[in-house]
Protein backbone atom coordinates (compact mmCIF):
# COMPACT_ATOMS: atom_id res chain seq x y z
CA UNK A 1 0.00 0.00 0.00
CA UNK A 2 1.06 3.57 -0.46
CA UNK A 3 3.18 5.29 2.15
CA UNK A 4 1.79 6.95 5.20
CA UNK A 5 1.98 10.68 5.45
CA UNK A 6 2.76 10.56 9.16
CA UNK A 7 6.31 10.40 10.44
CA UNK A 8 7.72 7.23 11.94
CA UNK A 9 6.95 8.08 15.57
CA UNK A 10 4.16 6.29 17.41
CA UNK A 11 0.99 8.33 17.77
CA UNK A 12 -0.58 8.68 21.20
CA UNK A 13 -2.13 5.36 22.05
CA UNK A 14 -5.88 5.73 21.96
CA UNK A 15 -6.01 2.38 23.71
CA UNK A 16 -5.76 4.30 26.99
CA UNK A 17 -9.37 5.24 26.45
CA UNK A 18 -10.55 1.71 25.62
CA UNK A 19 -12.24 0.24 28.65
CA UNK A 20 -10.31 -2.70 29.99
CA UNK A 21 -13.36 -4.24 31.65
CA UNK A 22 -15.91 -5.71 29.26
CA UNK A 23 -19.56 -4.97 29.74
CA UNK A 24 -21.68 -7.68 31.34
CA UNK A 25 -23.68 -8.09 28.13
CA UNK A 26 -20.52 -8.67 26.11
CA UNK A 27 -19.29 -11.30 28.57
CA UNK A 28 -22.68 -13.01 28.61
CA UNK A 29 -22.91 -13.05 24.84
CA UNK A 30 -19.35 -14.31 24.35
CA UNK A 31 -19.87 -17.04 26.94
CA UNK A 32 -23.04 -18.14 25.18
CA UNK A 33 -21.32 -17.98 21.79
CA UNK A 34 -18.33 -20.06 22.87
CA UNK A 35 -20.47 -22.65 24.63
CA UNK A 36 -22.64 -22.94 21.54
CA UNK A 37 -19.64 -23.34 19.25
CA UNK A 38 -18.03 -25.94 21.56
CA UNK A 39 -21.30 -27.86 21.49
CA UNK A 40 -21.57 -27.54 17.72
CA UNK A 41 -18.14 -28.95 17.03
CA UNK A 42 -18.72 -31.71 19.60
CA UNK A 43 -21.86 -32.65 17.67
CA UNK A 44 -19.78 -32.76 14.51
CA UNK A 45 -17.20 -34.95 16.21
CA UNK A 46 -19.89 -37.34 17.43
CA UNK A 47 -21.52 -37.52 13.99
CA UNK A 48 -18.20 -38.29 12.33
CA UNK A 49 -17.30 -40.99 14.86
CA UNK A 50 -20.75 -42.54 14.66
CA UNK A 51 -20.67 -42.59 10.84
CA UNK A 52 -17.32 -44.30 10.77
CA UNK A 53 -18.28 -46.87 13.40
CA UNK A 54 -21.54 -47.69 11.64
CA UNK A 55 -20.29 -47.68 8.03
CA UNK A 56 -16.65 -48.61 8.46
CA UNK A 57 -15.66 -46.28 5.65
CA UNK A 58 -15.11 -42.57 5.18
CA UNK A 59 -16.96 -42.50 1.87
CA UNK A 60 -20.08 -40.40 2.24
CA UNK A 61 -18.95 -39.06 5.62
CA UNK A 62 -18.52 -35.51 4.36
CA UNK A 63 -21.97 -35.50 2.82
CA UNK A 64 -23.55 -36.65 6.07
CA UNK A 65 -22.05 -33.82 8.13
CA UNK A 66 -21.93 -31.15 5.40
CA UNK A 67 -24.88 -29.10 6.62
CA UNK A 68 -23.73 -28.97 10.24
CA UNK A 69 -20.19 -28.14 9.19
CA UNK A 70 -21.31 -25.32 6.90
CA UNK A 71 -23.54 -23.90 9.61
CA UNK A 72 -20.98 -23.78 12.40
CA UNK A 73 -18.03 -22.77 10.28
CA UNK A 74 -19.99 -19.91 8.69
CA UNK A 75 -21.24 -18.63 12.05
CA UNK A 76 -17.57 -18.15 12.92
CA UNK A 77 -17.74 -14.96 10.85
CA UNK A 78 -19.17 -13.42 14.00
CA UNK A 79 -15.69 -13.65 15.48
CA UNK A 80 -14.53 -11.00 13.04
CA UNK A 81 -17.36 -8.77 14.24
CA UNK A 82 -16.34 -9.39 17.87
CA UNK A 83 -12.85 -8.09 17.09
CA UNK A 84 -14.19 -5.17 15.07
CA UNK A 85 -16.45 -3.92 17.87
CA UNK A 86 -13.73 -4.50 20.42
CA UNK A 87 -15.23 -7.08 22.75
CA UNK A 88 -12.45 -9.47 21.80
CA UNK A 89 -8.94 -8.04 21.84
CA UNK A 90 -7.48 -9.66 18.76
CA UNK A 91 -6.55 -8.14 15.44
CA UNK A 92 -9.48 -7.98 13.02
CA UNK A 93 -7.17 -8.79 10.14
CA UNK A 94 -5.68 -11.93 11.72
CA UNK A 95 -9.10 -13.26 12.68
CA UNK A 96 -10.47 -12.27 9.29
CA UNK A 97 -7.76 -14.17 7.45
CA UNK A 98 -8.24 -17.27 9.59
CA UNK A 99 -12.03 -17.34 9.25
CA UNK A 100 -11.90 -16.56 5.54
CA UNK A 101 -9.52 -19.41 4.85
CA UNK A 102 -11.94 -21.78 6.59
CA UNK A 103 -14.94 -20.38 4.72
CA UNK A 104 -12.95 -20.71 1.51
CA UNK A 105 -12.15 -24.39 2.14
CA UNK A 106 -15.73 -25.25 3.07
CA UNK A 107 -17.70 -23.27 0.49
CA UNK A 108 -15.34 -22.89 -2.44
CA UNK A 109 -13.59 -26.23 -2.37
CA UNK A 110 -15.36 -29.10 -0.66
CA UNK A 111 -18.90 -27.84 -1.07
CA UNK A 112 -18.54 -26.87 -4.72
CA UNK A 113 -16.41 -29.69 -6.06
CA UNK A 114 -18.38 -32.83 -5.29
CA UNK A 115 -15.85 -35.20 -6.81
CA UNK A 116 -13.29 -34.64 -4.07
CA UNK A 117 -15.66 -35.03 -1.13
CA UNK A 118 -14.57 -38.62 -0.52
CA UNK A 119 -10.86 -37.91 -0.53
CA UNK A 120 -8.92 -39.00 2.56
CA UNK A 121 -7.38 -35.55 2.82
CA UNK A 122 -10.85 -34.12 3.51
CA UNK A 123 -11.25 -36.41 6.50
CA UNK A 124 -7.78 -35.40 7.65
CA UNK A 125 -8.49 -31.70 7.83
CA UNK A 126 -12.02 -32.28 9.20
CA UNK A 127 -10.57 -34.24 12.12
CA UNK A 128 -7.90 -31.60 12.71
CA UNK A 129 -10.42 -28.76 12.59
CA UNK A 130 -12.80 -30.56 14.94
CA UNK A 131 -10.14 -31.27 17.55
CA UNK A 132 -8.72 -27.74 17.27
CA UNK A 133 -12.07 -25.98 17.48
CA UNK A 134 -13.36 -28.00 20.42
CA UNK A 135 -10.16 -27.18 22.30
CA UNK A 136 -10.20 -23.52 21.29
CA UNK A 137 -13.83 -22.78 22.07
CA UNK A 138 -13.77 -24.59 25.41
CA UNK A 139 -10.59 -22.65 26.26
CA UNK A 140 -12.39 -19.35 25.57
CA UNK A 141 -15.46 -20.53 27.51
CA UNK A 142 -13.53 -21.48 30.62
CA UNK A 143 -11.49 -18.28 30.37
CA UNK A 144 -14.65 -16.18 30.35
CA UNK A 145 -15.96 -18.13 33.35
CA UNK A 146 -12.59 -17.57 35.09
CA UNK A 147 -12.20 -21.29 35.76
CA UNK A 148 -9.63 -22.54 33.29
CA UNK A 149 -8.58 -26.16 33.91
CA UNK A 150 -4.88 -26.57 33.23
CA UNK A 151 -5.42 -29.43 30.79
CA UNK A 152 -7.49 -27.20 28.49
CA UNK A 153 -4.76 -24.58 28.52
CA UNK A 154 -2.20 -27.32 27.93
CA UNK A 155 -4.24 -28.72 25.03
CA UNK A 156 -4.72 -25.34 23.37
CA UNK A 157 -1.05 -24.50 23.45
CA UNK A 158 0.36 -27.95 22.64
CA UNK A 159 -2.01 -29.72 20.25
CA UNK A 160 -1.44 -27.17 17.54
CA UNK A 161 2.16 -28.32 17.23
CA UNK A 162 0.90 -31.45 15.45
CA UNK A 163 -2.55 -30.25 14.39
CA UNK A 164 -1.43 -27.20 12.38
CA UNK A 165 0.91 -29.06 10.03
CA UNK A 166 -1.54 -31.96 9.65
CA UNK A 167 -4.35 -29.54 8.85
CA UNK A 168 -2.21 -27.78 6.25
CA UNK A 169 -1.38 -31.11 4.62
CA UNK A 170 -5.07 -32.06 4.52
CA UNK A 171 -6.10 -28.72 3.03
CA UNK A 172 -3.33 -28.58 0.45
CA UNK A 173 -3.94 -32.16 -0.69
CA UNK A 174 -7.65 -31.43 -1.05
CA UNK A 175 -7.07 -28.32 -3.15
CA UNK A 176 -4.57 -30.23 -5.27
CA UNK A 177 -7.09 -33.02 -5.82
CA UNK A 178 -9.67 -30.45 -6.89
CA UNK A 179 -7.50 -28.86 -9.57
CA UNK A 180 -8.33 -31.18 -12.51
CA UNK A 181 -12.08 -30.75 -11.93
CA UNK A 182 -11.72 -26.97 -11.75
CA UNK A 183 -9.80 -26.99 -15.00
CA UNK A 184 -12.35 -29.17 -16.72
CA UNK A 185 -15.48 -27.28 -15.67
CA UNK A 186 -13.98 -23.78 -15.74
CA UNK A 187 -15.97 -23.01 -12.60
CA UNK A 188 -15.93 -19.52 -11.06
CA UNK A 189 -13.88 -18.32 -14.02
CA UNK A 190 -14.52 -15.43 -16.36
CA UNK A 191 -12.97 -14.97 -19.76
CA UNK A 192 -12.58 -12.04 -22.12
CA UNK A 193 -14.37 -10.41 -23.83
CA UNK A 194 -16.96 -9.23 -21.31
CA UNK A 195 -18.42 -5.87 -20.41
CA UNK A 196 -16.46 -5.55 -17.14
CA UNK A 197 -13.15 -5.98 -18.95
CA UNK A 198 -11.75 -8.37 -16.40
CA UNK A 199 -10.81 -12.03 -16.40
CA UNK A 200 -10.39 -14.56 -13.63
CA UNK A 201 -9.07 -18.09 -13.80
CA UNK A 202 -10.04 -20.08 -10.70
CA UNK A 203 -7.50 -22.77 -11.59
CA UNK A 204 -4.52 -20.40 -11.42
CA UNK A 205 -6.08 -18.69 -8.42
CA UNK A 206 -6.04 -22.01 -6.55
CA UNK A 207 -2.41 -22.55 -7.46
CA UNK A 208 -1.58 -19.12 -6.04
CA UNK A 209 -3.56 -19.98 -2.89
CA UNK A 210 -1.55 -23.15 -2.46
CA UNK A 211 1.72 -21.24 -2.91
CA UNK A 212 0.63 -18.63 -0.37
CA UNK A 213 0.65 -21.29 2.33
CA UNK A 214 4.46 -21.20 2.07
CA UNK A 215 4.92 -17.71 3.55
CA UNK A 216 1.75 -17.66 5.66
CA UNK A 217 1.84 -20.98 7.49
CA UNK A 218 5.27 -20.46 9.15
CA UNK A 219 4.20 -17.03 10.39
CA UNK A 220 1.07 -18.40 12.07
CA UNK A 221 2.97 -21.41 13.40
CA UNK A 222 5.77 -19.39 14.95
CA UNK A 223 3.27 -16.91 16.35
CA UNK A 224 1.56 -19.77 18.18
CA UNK A 225 4.93 -21.10 19.33
CA UNK A 226 5.77 -17.71 20.80
CA UNK A 227 2.36 -17.51 22.49
CA UNK A 228 2.99 -20.97 23.92
CA UNK A 229 6.33 -19.94 25.40
CA UNK A 230 4.74 -16.88 26.98
CA UNK A 231 1.66 -18.58 28.36
CA UNK A 232 2.84 -22.03 29.35
CA UNK A 233 6.43 -21.41 30.22
CA UNK A 234 6.07 -17.85 31.50
CA UNK A 235 8.87 -16.61 29.32
CA UNK A 236 9.05 -12.86 28.89
CA UNK A 237 9.63 -12.27 25.24
CA UNK A 238 10.91 -8.82 24.24
CA UNK A 239 9.27 -7.95 20.96
CA UNK A 240 11.65 -6.88 18.21
CA UNK A 241 11.23 -3.25 17.29
CA UNK A 242 10.61 -2.53 13.62
CA UNK B 1 36.19 61.77 26.73
CA UNK B 2 33.30 59.34 26.46
CA UNK B 3 34.02 55.70 25.89
CA UNK B 4 32.54 54.55 22.56
CA UNK B 5 29.53 52.33 23.43
CA UNK B 6 29.68 48.70 22.31
CA UNK B 7 28.18 47.92 18.93
CA UNK B 8 25.35 45.39 18.92
CA UNK B 9 27.71 42.83 17.41
CA UNK B 10 30.22 43.22 20.19
CA UNK B 11 27.56 43.10 22.89
CA UNK B 12 26.24 39.85 21.44
CA UNK B 13 29.65 38.31 21.46
CA UNK B 14 30.22 39.41 25.03
CA UNK B 15 26.91 37.92 26.03
CA UNK B 16 27.53 34.54 24.43
CA UNK B 17 30.98 34.36 25.96
CA UNK B 18 29.25 34.60 29.30
CA UNK B 19 26.69 31.84 28.44
CA UNK B 20 27.53 28.37 29.54
CA UNK B 21 28.06 25.67 27.01
CA UNK B 22 25.99 22.54 27.26
CA UNK B 23 27.18 18.99 27.50
CA UNK B 24 25.17 16.46 25.55
CA UNK B 25 25.22 12.72 26.08
CA UNK B 26 23.38 10.39 23.76
CA UNK B 27 22.27 6.99 25.02
CA UNK B 28 20.81 4.06 23.13
CA UNK B 29 17.06 4.02 23.85
CA UNK B 30 16.93 0.26 24.23
CA UNK B 31 20.20 -0.73 25.87
CA UNK B 32 20.91 2.63 27.56
CA UNK B 33 24.54 2.34 26.42
CA UNK B 34 26.39 5.62 26.17
CA UNK B 35 26.85 6.13 22.47
CA UNK B 36 28.24 9.63 22.28
CA UNK B 37 29.35 12.49 24.46
CA UNK B 38 29.50 16.01 23.10
CA UNK B 39 30.93 18.82 25.12
CA UNK B 40 30.96 22.53 24.43
CA UNK B 41 27.63 22.47 22.63
CA UNK B 42 26.17 25.90 21.94
CA UNK B 43 22.94 26.58 23.85
CA UNK B 44 21.30 27.68 20.62
CA UNK B 45 22.30 24.49 18.80
CA UNK B 46 19.42 22.72 17.13
CA UNK B 47 18.67 19.02 17.28
CA UNK B 48 19.58 18.92 13.60
CA UNK B 49 23.06 20.19 14.42
CA UNK B 50 23.42 17.70 17.25
CA UNK B 51 22.44 14.94 14.83
CA UNK B 52 25.22 16.05 12.48
CA UNK B 53 27.71 15.93 15.36
CA UNK B 54 26.47 12.46 16.33
CA UNK B 55 26.83 11.36 12.73
CA UNK B 56 30.53 12.29 12.82
CA UNK B 57 31.21 9.79 15.59
CA UNK B 58 28.88 7.16 14.14
CA UNK B 59 29.13 7.50 10.35
CA UNK B 60 26.70 4.66 9.68
CA UNK B 61 23.85 6.62 11.28
CA UNK B 62 23.29 9.59 9.01
CA UNK B 63 21.01 12.28 10.50
CA UNK B 64 17.92 11.18 8.57
CA UNK B 65 17.87 7.81 10.32
CA UNK B 66 18.39 9.22 13.82
CA UNK B 67 15.47 9.54 16.17
CA UNK B 68 16.48 11.66 19.14
CA UNK B 69 14.14 11.89 22.07
CA UNK B 70 14.09 13.05 25.67
CA UNK B 71 12.53 9.83 26.86
CA UNK B 72 13.37 6.33 25.55
CA UNK B 73 9.72 5.73 24.75
CA UNK B 74 8.79 9.31 23.91
CA UNK B 75 8.21 11.16 20.69
CA UNK B 76 11.06 12.16 18.42
CA UNK B 77 12.37 15.66 18.79
CA UNK B 78 12.23 17.88 15.74
CA UNK B 79 15.33 19.01 13.90
CA UNK B 80 14.34 22.64 14.51
CA UNK B 81 14.09 22.27 18.30
CA UNK B 82 16.70 24.39 20.07
CA UNK B 83 18.75 22.89 22.90
CA UNK B 84 18.25 25.68 25.42
CA UNK B 85 14.48 25.64 24.93
CA UNK B 86 14.21 21.96 25.80
CA UNK B 87 13.46 20.79 29.36
CA UNK B 88 17.06 19.72 29.98
CA UNK B 89 19.82 20.81 32.34
CA UNK B 90 23.21 21.99 31.13
CA UNK B 91 24.11 18.32 30.84
CA UNK B 92 21.45 17.03 28.51
CA UNK B 93 20.67 13.35 28.10
CA UNK B 94 19.07 12.24 24.89
CA UNK B 95 18.00 8.81 23.74
CA UNK B 96 18.72 7.52 20.27
CA UNK B 97 16.71 5.14 18.14
CA UNK B 98 17.79 3.94 14.72
CA UNK B 99 14.96 4.46 12.26
CA UNK B 100 16.56 2.12 9.74
CA UNK B 101 17.75 2.90 6.26
CA UNK B 102 15.97 5.95 4.90
CA UNK B 103 15.11 7.11 1.44
CA UNK B 104 13.98 10.56 0.38
CA UNK B 105 10.29 11.22 -0.25
CA UNK B 106 11.15 12.72 -3.63
CA UNK B 107 12.97 9.57 -4.73
CA UNK B 108 10.07 7.36 -3.63
CA UNK B 109 7.47 9.51 -5.36
CA UNK B 110 9.43 9.72 -8.59
CA UNK B 111 9.99 5.98 -8.69
CA UNK B 112 6.46 4.98 -7.77
CA UNK B 113 4.95 7.33 -10.39
CA UNK B 114 7.40 6.68 -13.22
CA UNK B 115 6.51 2.96 -13.11
CA UNK B 116 2.82 3.30 -13.96
CA UNK B 117 3.57 5.87 -16.65
CA UNK B 118 5.99 3.57 -18.46
CA UNK B 119 4.23 0.27 -17.76
CA UNK B 120 0.90 1.50 -19.11
CA UNK B 121 2.57 2.67 -22.30
CA UNK B 122 4.15 -0.75 -22.75
CA UNK B 123 0.69 -2.32 -22.66
CA UNK B 124 -0.74 0.43 -24.87
CA UNK B 125 1.84 -0.19 -27.57
CA UNK B 126 1.36 -3.94 -27.11
CA UNK B 127 4.99 -4.71 -26.58
CA UNK B 128 5.76 -8.45 -27.23
CA UNK B 129 5.20 -11.19 -24.61
CA UNK B 130 2.10 -9.56 -23.13
CA UNK B 131 -0.63 -10.51 -25.58
CA UNK B 132 -0.70 -13.17 -28.29
CA UNK B 133 2.12 -12.61 -30.84
CA UNK B 134 -0.25 -11.69 -33.64
CA UNK B 135 -1.16 -8.52 -31.69
CA UNK B 136 2.42 -7.30 -31.13
CA UNK B 137 2.77 -3.58 -31.80
CA UNK B 138 -0.80 -3.29 -33.06
CA UNK B 139 -3.09 -0.49 -31.91
CA UNK B 140 -6.62 -0.69 -30.57
CA UNK B 141 -9.46 0.22 -32.87
CA UNK B 142 -11.42 1.85 -30.02
CA UNK B 143 -10.91 5.60 -29.60
CA UNK B 144 -11.67 5.33 -25.86
CA UNK B 145 -8.51 3.23 -25.47
CA UNK B 146 -6.41 6.06 -26.93
CA UNK B 147 -8.23 8.55 -24.72
CA UNK B 148 -7.63 6.39 -21.65
CA UNK B 149 -3.92 6.20 -22.43
CA UNK B 150 -3.71 9.97 -22.72
CA UNK B 151 -5.56 10.48 -19.44
CA UNK B 152 -3.54 7.90 -17.52
CA UNK B 153 -0.24 9.24 -18.86
CA UNK B 154 -1.26 12.83 -18.20
CA UNK B 155 -2.19 11.94 -14.64
CA UNK B 156 1.16 10.38 -13.79
CA UNK B 157 3.13 13.02 -15.67
CA UNK B 158 1.31 15.63 -13.62
CA UNK B 159 2.23 13.76 -10.44
CA UNK B 160 5.89 13.59 -11.45
CA UNK B 161 6.03 17.30 -12.21
CA UNK B 162 4.23 18.17 -9.00
CA UNK B 163 6.77 16.11 -7.06
CA UNK B 164 9.60 18.02 -8.65
CA UNK B 165 8.17 21.55 -8.67
CA UNK B 166 5.10 21.93 -6.51
CA UNK B 167 5.06 19.86 -3.34
CA UNK B 168 6.78 21.08 -0.16
CA UNK B 169 7.43 17.98 1.93
CA UNK B 170 7.21 18.01 5.73
CA UNK B 171 9.64 15.15 6.02
CA UNK B 172 12.80 14.58 4.05
CA UNK B 173 12.88 10.80 4.27
CA UNK B 174 10.87 7.67 4.97
CA UNK B 175 11.94 4.10 5.79
CA UNK B 176 13.57 2.35 2.85
CA UNK B 177 11.18 -0.61 2.81
CA UNK B 178 8.35 1.77 1.91
CA UNK B 179 9.66 2.09 -1.63
CA UNK B 180 9.13 -1.64 -2.18
CA UNK B 181 5.65 -1.56 -0.69
CA UNK B 182 4.62 1.54 -2.63
CA UNK B 183 6.04 0.47 -5.96
CA UNK B 184 4.39 -2.94 -5.69
CA UNK B 185 1.07 -1.18 -5.12
CA UNK B 186 1.33 1.42 -7.89
CA UNK B 187 3.14 -0.68 -10.47
CA UNK B 188 1.05 -3.78 -9.78
CA UNK B 189 -2.27 -2.02 -10.15
CA UNK B 190 -1.08 -0.06 -13.20
CA UNK B 191 -0.06 -3.26 -14.97
CA UNK B 192 -3.32 -4.98 -14.00
CA UNK B 193 -5.46 -2.11 -15.31
CA UNK B 194 -3.39 -1.53 -18.42
CA UNK B 195 -3.52 -5.22 -19.36
CA UNK B 196 -7.30 -5.17 -19.70
CA UNK B 197 -7.82 -1.70 -21.13
CA UNK B 198 -5.32 -2.32 -23.92
CA UNK B 199 -6.33 -5.93 -24.48
CA UNK B 200 -7.30 -6.89 -28.05
CA UNK B 201 -10.59 -8.21 -26.62
CA UNK B 202 -11.36 -5.01 -24.69
CA UNK B 203 -15.04 -3.98 -24.72
CA UNK B 204 -15.70 -0.21 -24.71
CA UNK B 205 -18.38 1.14 -22.34
CA UNK B 206 -21.72 -0.40 -23.15
CA UNK B 207 -24.08 1.05 -20.55
CA UNK B 208 -24.32 4.57 -21.96
CA UNK B 209 -21.74 4.31 -24.70
CA UNK B 210 -20.16 7.45 -26.04
CA UNK B 211 -22.05 9.74 -23.71
CA UNK B 212 -20.62 7.84 -20.74
CA UNK B 213 -17.10 8.30 -22.03
CA UNK B 214 -17.62 12.03 -22.62
CA UNK B 215 -19.05 12.68 -19.18
CA UNK B 216 -16.29 10.58 -17.61
CA UNK B 217 -13.70 12.68 -19.43
CA UNK B 218 -15.26 15.90 -18.18
CA UNK B 219 -15.25 14.57 -14.62
CA UNK B 220 -11.65 13.42 -14.99
CA UNK B 221 -10.38 16.75 -16.33
CA UNK B 222 -12.38 18.78 -13.82
CA UNK B 223 -10.85 16.79 -10.96
CA UNK B 224 -7.34 16.94 -12.39
CA UNK B 225 -7.54 20.74 -12.47
CA UNK B 226 -9.11 20.72 -9.02
CA UNK B 227 -6.40 18.48 -7.58
CA UNK B 228 -3.69 20.68 -9.10
CA UNK B 229 -5.34 23.82 -7.73
CA UNK B 230 -5.33 22.37 -4.24
CA UNK B 231 -1.67 21.39 -4.52
CA UNK B 232 -0.79 24.94 -5.54
CA UNK B 233 -2.89 26.40 -2.74
CA UNK B 234 -1.19 24.14 -0.17
CA UNK B 235 2.22 25.03 -1.55
CA UNK B 236 1.47 28.72 -1.18
CA UNK B 237 0.61 28.21 2.47
CA UNK B 238 4.18 27.32 3.16
CA UNK B 239 7.18 29.56 2.48
CA UNK B 240 10.06 27.84 0.63
CA UNK B 241 12.16 25.59 2.83
CA UNK B 242 9.83 25.87 5.80
CA UNK B 243 7.73 23.27 7.51
CA UNK B 244 5.03 25.57 8.88
CA UNK B 245 1.47 24.39 9.10
CA UNK B 246 -1.46 26.71 8.50
CA UNK B 247 -5.17 26.24 7.95
CA UNK B 248 -5.87 26.19 4.20
CA UNK B 249 -8.64 28.54 3.04
CA UNK B 250 -10.46 29.06 -0.28
CA UNK B 251 -8.61 31.37 -2.65
CA UNK B 252 -9.75 33.25 -5.74
CA UNK B 253 -9.55 29.98 -7.67
CA UNK B 254 -13.08 28.44 -7.68
CA UNK B 255 -11.59 24.97 -7.51
CA UNK B 256 -10.36 25.78 -4.00
CA UNK B 257 -13.79 26.81 -2.73
CA UNK B 258 -14.26 23.18 -1.74
CA UNK B 259 -12.04 24.02 1.27
CA UNK B 260 -15.23 25.39 2.83
CA UNK B 261 -16.56 21.86 3.17
CA UNK B 262 -13.56 19.55 3.16
CA UNK B 263 -10.18 19.37 4.95
CA UNK B 264 -8.35 17.39 2.27
CA UNK B 265 -9.90 18.30 -1.09
CA UNK B 266 -6.84 17.01 -2.91
CA UNK B 267 -8.04 13.53 -1.98
CA UNK B 268 -11.62 14.37 -2.90
CA UNK B 269 -10.51 15.46 -6.37
CA UNK B 270 -8.24 12.42 -6.68
CA UNK B 271 -11.21 10.15 -5.98
CA UNK B 272 -13.20 12.04 -8.59
CA UNK B 273 -10.45 11.61 -11.19
CA UNK B 274 -10.33 7.87 -10.69
CA UNK B 275 -14.12 7.57 -10.69
CA UNK B 276 -13.98 9.35 -14.02
CA UNK B 277 -11.34 6.96 -15.30
CA UNK B 278 -13.40 3.98 -14.10
CA UNK B 279 -16.49 5.18 -15.95
CA UNK B 280 -14.43 5.99 -19.02
CA UNK B 281 -12.89 2.54 -19.29
CA UNK B 282 -15.64 0.47 -17.64
CA UNK B 283 -12.96 -1.82 -16.32
CA UNK B 284 -13.39 -3.67 -13.02
CA UNK B 285 -9.69 -3.57 -12.04
CA UNK B 286 -9.85 0.23 -12.31
CA UNK B 287 -12.87 0.19 -9.99
CA UNK B 288 -10.87 -1.89 -7.51
CA UNK B 289 -7.94 0.49 -7.68
CA UNK B 290 -10.28 3.42 -7.10
CA UNK B 291 -11.88 1.68 -4.12
CA UNK B 292 -8.58 0.75 -2.49
CA UNK B 293 -7.18 4.23 -3.08
CA UNK B 294 -10.31 5.77 -1.62
CA UNK B 295 -9.99 3.69 1.55
CA UNK B 296 -6.35 4.68 2.01
CA UNK B 297 -7.03 8.37 1.30
CA UNK B 298 -9.92 8.36 3.74
CA UNK B 299 -7.60 7.04 6.45
CA UNK B 300 -5.08 9.81 5.65
CA UNK B 301 -7.79 12.48 5.44
CA UNK B 302 -9.22 11.52 8.82
CA UNK B 303 -5.75 11.65 10.35
CA UNK B 304 -5.02 15.03 8.81
CA UNK B 305 -8.41 16.37 9.89
CA UNK B 306 -7.74 15.23 13.44
CA UNK B 307 -4.32 16.94 13.42
CA UNK B 308 -5.87 20.17 12.19
CA UNK B 309 -8.49 20.05 14.95
CA UNK B 310 -5.83 19.38 17.56
CA UNK B 311 -3.47 22.08 16.38
CA UNK B 312 -5.90 24.91 15.62
CA UNK B 313 -8.54 26.04 18.09
CA UNK B 314 -10.35 28.05 15.44
CA UNK B 315 -10.58 25.31 12.83
CA UNK B 316 -13.75 25.72 10.70
CA UNK B 317 -16.37 23.35 12.13
CA UNK B 318 -18.26 22.83 8.87
CA UNK B 319 -15.46 20.82 7.27
CA UNK B 320 -15.43 17.03 6.84
CA UNK B 321 -12.21 15.10 6.20
CA UNK B 322 -12.78 13.97 2.60
CA UNK B 323 -16.44 13.93 1.49
CA UNK B 324 -18.62 16.99 2.23
CA UNK B 325 -20.94 16.20 5.15
CA UNK B 326 -20.49 12.46 4.71
CA UNK B 327 -17.01 11.28 5.62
Amino acid sequence: MASTEEDGSVEEKENNNKKRTKSAIAVAWLTFYNIAMTAGWLVLAMAMIRFYIQRGTHKGLYKSIARTLKFFQTIALLEVVHCAIGIVRTSVIVTGVQVCSRIFMVWFITNSIKQIQNEESVILFLVVWTVTEITRYSFYTFNLLNHLPYFIKWARYNMFIIMYPLGVVGELMTIYAALPYVRKTGMLSMRLPNKYNVSFDYYYFLIIVMLSYIPLFPQLYFHMLRQRRKVLLGEIIVEKDE
Amino acid sequence: MTRPSLTSDESFRTLTAKMKHYEVEILDAKTKDKLCFLDKVEPNATIGEIKSMFHKSHPQWYPARQSIRLDPKGKSLKDEDVLQHLPVGTTATFYFRDLGAQISWVTVFLTEYAGPLLLYLMFYFRVPFIYAPKYDFTTSKHWVVHLACMCHSFHYLKRLLETLFVHRFSHGTMPLRNIFKNCTYYWGFAAWMAYYINHPLYTPPTIYGEQQVRMALVLFLFCQIGNFSIHIALRNLRPPGSKTRKIPYPTKNPFTWIFLLVSCPNYTYELGSWLGFTLMTQCLPVAFFTAVGFIQMTVWAKGKHRSYLKEFRDYPPLRSPILPFIL
